[in-house]
């Protein structure tokens, strides 16, 4: 299974400035200060291996839309966030003539999850299929509702693709072409869920827009047992600790170091660091996981055995194989 | 986590020992309850030198928050001193050394409080 991140930013989608590309690039002429490029592959190597990480990329603007390629003719993707527009451009362009059949798991119904959806190229192929899982009464209505004037142009009934909407049930395991999903209610505005995905021996945890109620020990249990032995968790790490629990309690996200504490809990392999802050410039972004990195080191044989947990931070274009 | 204390001055200190997370930080907020309470009454500042604590956890780091946040709307203080370079780092990466007033040593912690601590601890 390869996951493949379209969009890693939270709340609303986000692009590097004019100031900021020209930052990267001057700060970039400087380190490469006296080095003589014989070709554009030589220059990229440089960039893509010598260049500290905030200069040579960027963790990218979209919102939330996550694919987990299985290796089939099928598709199957976390969210419609902003990210969508780009993953079905990729369906259509992978597809050609064929129809394509995209399975479509839904966190919630907030803005940032649903916006890329009218932009979901395969949603308007009448051979299409799309099929559309989530655990909320109002699902359907919320794709619809944001395609009505005079908020878009194109209303919803008139999409070609053939388009189903399925609930799931919390803590219900469902087969999807052999792709097996439990859904995990999460605590959020309206509710949230999480889905945990197994296929073929590898399991991925998607957890965003989730926040730890640090008090409630039962609930931190809840969300280790969710998240046992995953090979990868994509976990909302919106925030510092320090924020998620004082000023931005009750704001539904959570911190890089809950993210690295269930994760150990859980002795999940790999945290991915998830729904940046879209106040976060790459460097910020960079200092949260150099900061979830050392606490990991720092508490890793707190464990019995030690238990080693690899962190990532998302950032549009990431792609992790299984 | 029984809490011993000392006063110097205008300040009360406690000293927690060992780990302060899940299971240890709901019996830490009794054990420190009386002690903000009194503090307030008396109108003393509550230092706590974490000399002794190894490890802190999100939990515990929430709880130092809520006894900081309690102490304030009694227009009390909790400051936190001498931790241990792991502590020391947690609060860094979870942000919390901007949360809580933090100071290197206990005599830098008792300093912010009055001249009469710092001359109380001195003494000994």
């Amino acid at each position: 299974m390869r996951v493949r991140f379209w969009g890693t930013r939270g709340s609303i989608p986000v692009g590097l400035t004019v100031a900021d590309v020209r930052d990267k690039l001057a700060r970039a002429l400087l380190s490469a200060s006296g080095r003589k490029f014989d070709s554009y592959g030589e220059a990229l190597g440089y960039v893509q291996q010598v260049l500290p990480g905030h200069l040579g990329h960027t963790y990218g603007g979209h919102s939330s839309c996550v694919e987990l390629d299985l290796g089939s003719d099928e598709y199957f993707v976390c969210d419609m966030g902003s990210g969508a527009r780009p993953f079905g451009a990729h369906v259509l362009a992978r597809q050609g003539d064929r129809p394509a059949t995209v399975h479509i798991f839904m966190s919630h119904m907030h803005w940032d999850h649903i916006m890329g959806f009218p932009f979901f190229g395969p949603a308007y192929g009448p051979k299409n299929k799309l099929f559309i899982y989530g655990c909320h009464d109002q699902l359907e209505h919320a794709f619809r509702r944001q395609q009505e004037p005079p908020s878009f142009p194109v209303p919803f009934s008139v999409l070609g693709a053939d388009i189903q909407f399925i609930k799931l049930e919390a803590g219900r395991q469902q087969n999807v072409q052999g792709l097996r999903v439990t859904p995990h209610i999460q605590r959020h505005s309206g509710d949230s869920y999480g889905f945990r995905f197994e296929f073929q021996g590898k399991s991925v945890v998607y957890t965003t827009d989730s926040e730890h109620k640090l008090e409630v020990r039962s609930e931190s249990e809840l969300f280790a047992a969710f998240f046992r032995n995953a090979d990868l968790v994509i976990f909302d790490a919106m925030y510092s600790l320090a924020d998620a629990i004082s000023v931005k309690a009750d704001w539904g996200h959570s911190s890089n170091v809950v993210g690295v504490e269930l994760c150990q809990m859980a002795r999940a392999k790999h945290l991915v660091l998830f729904h940046h802050e879209p106040a976060n410039s790459d460097t910020a972004i960079d200092g949260l996981l150099r900061d979830a990195r050392r606490l990991e080191e720092l508490t890793r044989d707190n464990f019995q055995p030690p238990h080693k947990l690899e962190i990532s931070a998302a950032h549009d274009g990431l792609e992790i194989e299984l | 986590m029984p809490l011993s204390h000392r006063n110097y001055g205008a300040a009360r200190v406690l000293a927690p020992k060992g780990r302060l997370d899940h299971e240890t930080c709901e019996a830490f907020q009794a054990d420190l309850r009386p002690h903000a309470e009194a503090c307030a009454r008396e109108g003393t500042a509550l230092v706590l030198d974490m000399s002794g604590l190894e490890y802190v956890s999100s939990a515990g780091l929430r709880c130092l928050m809520i006894a900081a946040r309690e102490a304030k709307t009694r227009a009390g203080r909790i400051v936190v001193a001498a931790m241990q370079p792991v502590v020391a780092e947690i609060f860094q990466i979870s942000r919390f050394n901007l949360v809580l007033e933090v100071f290197p040593t206990l005599r830098d912690a008792l300093a912010s409080v009055s001249p009469q601590a710092v001359a109380a601890f001195e003494r000994g």
